[in-house]
């Protein structure tokens, strides 16, 4: 059988409509029940929620007294991050690194000694041009509104392609089942699962009731100051104006949102 | 030589086809007790009205799905508050909502799901309410 032109025609035709009829008559049992949540800003988040256009902190390492570890053992217990006691598998929310490691392009051998030898509290930067997000191959990790690069946990495959993008080693693998090894479950957030990366949220979950992060509120020296760099008045944008203070590899492009102060 | 090929390949299409039906006619005429869900829970108990966050039938059927809007609107949209229907005003958190009332999750969620051999991921992650010691 030889088809002509005309038949040719009227079978794309056909097969066209048949392919596009579904979307346009939709009979009501193939719609999805869900029901639509309102739209409106005031019925979606708790009054009481901080919000900011673009959240950073400074870091005023200079007031850290030797030894404290306070902002890590507060967040550490908010967002059961779990201790596998092994430094390869480490699981770094808040954590300490030297000078040297932190900034390694500041860092030269004649710096002021103290400096060489402090420990200074590193995290997330949570860079307004996060190469994480960039490479997350499902979308687990993303970029707020507010700044905040956040995971998505439910969305994580584990292929640690953000762990290689982050210049920073800011993520961190669960290798195990991270709840035995957990010191004591903070009811009120997850945990992770094995075969999940994980990270600095900021305490996004603590903003959305109103608390600032758990880091700042238990350093009792007051040297993390946490806000809005968008707001001219904040009080992170008025301590960066009086202080000098650095960005951690700057050069790199990330556009990193912890700003130090040494 | 022929023929001695037929039956082998008559052979092979038998012992398929009775694999293949196995699970229709090994279970017939056996039957599983449906699954008993408690709702006897001190929370639930003191409600007034005896109703979940939406109607018992679109939760019964569609609280899976319903569980995935609330999971993506409160994690990637910020969206922590869920209005129902009727007009009451619901926190979106699994271990602090659903399971404030629900708190006898082995003798609810997981009955039906155990039956069903549905086995949903939350709990390896989310925290079971009293499981866990404050």
């Amino acid at each position: 059988m030889t088809t002509n032109r005309r038949e040719f025609l009227k079978i794309a035709g056909v097969s066209t409509l048949s392919l596009i009829a579904p979307a346009i008559v939709c009979p009501a049992w193939a719609k999805d029940k869900i029901i639509p949540v309102s739209n409106s800003p005031e019925a979606l988040s708790p009054s009481k929620a901080l919000t900011a256009k673009r959240w950073a902190m400074a870091i005023d390492a200079s007031k850290c007294p030797a030894d404290c570890v306070d902002c890590i053992a507060a967040c550490h217990a908010t967002h059961n991050v779990p201790g596998f006691g092994n430094p390869k598998d480490e699981v770094k929310w808040i954590w300490q690194e030297k000078f040297a490691a932190a900034f390694p392009n500041e860092s030269h051998a004649y710096l002021r000694e103290s400096l060489q030898k402090q420990q200074l509290p590193v995290l997330c930067n949570h860079c307004a041009n996060p190469p994480c997000v960039r490479v997350c191959p499902t979308k687990a990790t993303f970029q707020r509104h507010d700044g905040i690069v956040m995971m998505d946990y439910h969305r994580c495959i584990g292929c640690r392609l953000c762990m290689a993008a982050c210049p920073y080693g800011a993520r961190s693998m669960n290798y195990r089942d991270p709840r035995p090894f957990i010191a004591r479950i903070n009811p009120d957030y997850p945990t992770r699962t094995k075969g999940v990366v994980e990270k600095c949220n900021f305490c996004q979950e603590r903003l959305a009731k109103g608390l600032g992060p758990a880091c700042v509120v238990a350093c009792k020296e007051k040297a993390l100051v946490f806000g809005d760099m968008e707001n001219p008045q904040s009080e992170i944008r008025l301590l960066l104006e009086k202080r000098f203070n650095l960005l951690r590899r700057a050069s790199l492009g990330t556009k990193p949102q912890i700003y130090y102060i040494l | 030589m022929k023929k001695n090929k037929w039956g082998l390949i008559i052979l092979g299409l038998v012992i398929f086809i009775i694999v293949i039906t196995f699970p229709f006619w090994y279970g017939k005429g056996k039957t599983s007790p449906a699954p008993t869900l408690s709702l006897d829970t001190p929370a639930i108990a003191q409600l007034k009205e005896k109703r979940c966050v939406e109607d018992t039938s679109f939760m019964r059927e569609s609280h899976m799905k319903f569980l995935g809007t609330w999971r993506d609107g409160a994690v990637r949209e910020g969206k922590r508050l869920h209005t129902a229907r009727d007009g009451r005003v619901f926190e979106v958190s699994l271990s602090g909502t659903c399971l404030k009332c629900h708190s006898n999750k082995e003798q609810f969620c997981d009955r039906c799901h155990n039956y069903l051999g549905a086995k949903p991921s939350c709990f390896s992650c989310h925290n079971i309410p009293g499981e866990v010691k404050k």
